[in-house]
């Protein structure tokens, strides 16, 4: 698999055609700082949840700036960022292949099974 | 294949699937919205401006708190919207010299100068119920990142909104200066408020395509309405009137009728011709290059400490 990427956008993390990433390749980024991913977890108990994205020039700096743009209102409790060229996504052309088995298999669901009315508690 | 490309975008779009960054788009959409949101990027950044004036000069320490929070909010939309543009492929960069050369183009009402402290009310109230109205049917765009940042926005809007009317209640219940700093700031923004929505239907040829891919789901006359409609009943409140004479509640539409807008002046605020928009541009453009030494530090710390790990 080839791989040419130059640069990355939220959501925008395959080789396809017609993507951000191929929208424009003039563009001049070379001076903009790296583009970073940021998940938030609002309490105790629930999983991080991806809020947004922003730009800072290391870990440090994204970390400041993601408590500044997206906690301002007790939003979260714990925050990881990750910067965007670290995520891998699939490509949403092999999605109909990538998630279609899981359709044909419906005796993974528990309605499939037909079961007496008089059984309780099952 | 029976159909094409575009057709399937279509029907997703009818269905109300949201279009997401790797999807396929025609490339007309991919424009459009590129050109929409980075102007509402820039227009809640140069709209941090006319606020910005008043920091300062707040009457009490109350008032400059919720402004400066105000304000951080706006820096905050305007971050949201540039990275949903981003997802379309344009850059941050590209996005500010298309700003700072004029190219963009930002809300008009910030061309308008902020002259009393009662103008902070005034916008609050009038210019941030106008961009509410505006904004809430965003939050179900067809485009998700945009849909995203907007229920955001919203979220954080209405804190606008609110102490911008309650700023305005206490100086109509103030002195005799106090209520015509009031009525004052209310004639000086009512106008520009009601150009903001744009021009009016028979004039505005990108709509229909938006509705159709919806973008917008509201025409600019129909919001404009429904804002006149909201106003006109909420300024009784205050005690205040607005300044227009053919202001009237009409039996039969069961809407208000108003006067005629003036579009000669917003077509000169959009070409650069209003009260402010060199004074807004010069500050944003000031700020950029004053900011370049710090960019690049912050870029040549990053590269030593990258290399030292």
């Amino acid at each position: 698999m080839k791989t040419f990427i130059r640069k990355f956008f939220y959501g925008d993390y395959g080789e396809e055609k017609n993507t951000a990433s191929e929208h424009n390749p003039s563009r001049q980024t070379i001076n903009e700082w790296p583009l970073w991913e940021v998940f938030i977890r609002s309490k105790q108990g629930l999983d991080h949840k991806h809020v947004g994205s922003l730009h800072a020039a290391d870990a440090t700096m994204a970390m400041e700036n993601a408590r500044d743009v997206y906690t301002r209102r007790n939003e979260g409790i714990s925050i990881w960022i990750v910067e965007s060229k670290n995520i891998h996504a699939n490509n949403p052309d092999d999605a109909d292949a990538l998630f279609d088995p899981a359709n044909d298999k419906i005796y993974r669901h528990p309605s499939f099974y037909e079961l007496p009315d008089e059984l309780k508690h099952m | 294949m029976g159909i094409n490309l575009e057709e399937q975008f279509q029907q997703k779009i009818d269905q109300e699937i949201k279009i997401e960054p790797k999807d396929w788009m025609p490339q007309k959409y991919r424009h459009t919205l590129i050109r929409q949101i980075s102007q509402h990027a820039h227009s809640e950044v140069v709209g941090m401006l006319p606020e910005g004036n008043w920091i300062s000069r707040a009457p009490s320490l109350k008032r400059k708190a919720i402004l400066l929070a105000k304000i951080q909010d706006e820096a905050g939309h305007g971050l949201y919207l540039y990275s949903a543009a981003e997802t379309l492929g344009i850059s941050r960069d590209e996005m500010y010299e298309q700003l700072h050369s004029g190219k963009a183009k930002y809300s008009s009402i910030f061309n308008y100068p902020t002259l009393t402290w009662a103008d902070m009310g005034a916008i609050g109230w009038l210019v941030d119920g106008a961009a509410i109205l505006n904004q809430v049917p965003l939050c179900r765009t067809s485009y998700g990142p945009y849909a995203r940042a907007m229920i955001r926005v919203c979220k954080e809007e209405s804190f606008h909104q609110r102490q911008g009317f309650e700023s305005l209640l206490v100086l109509s219940k103030g002195t005799e200066d106090q209520k015509r700093m009031c009525q004052e700031a209310i004639n000086r923004w009512w106008w520009p408020c009601l150009m903001m929505f744009g021009p009016p239907d028979d004039q505005s040829p990108n709509t229909i395509q938006s509705m159709q891919w919806k973008i917008k789901r509201f025409s600019n006359d129909e919001l404009r309405q429904k804002f006149v409609n909201m106003i006109a009943e909420q300024i009784k409140i205050l005690g205040m009137t607005l300044p227009d004479p053919d202001l009237e509640w009409n039996e039969e539409t069961m809407q208000y009728d108003f006067g005629k807008i003036n579009w000669e002046e917003l077509k000169q605020v959009i070409q650069g011709n209003g009260p402010c928009n060199k004074e807004r541009m010069d500050a944003r453009r000031k700020a950029w290059n004053d900011g370049e030494w710090v960019r690049d530090a912050a870029n040549a710390y990053a590269a030593k400490h990258s290399k030292q790990l």
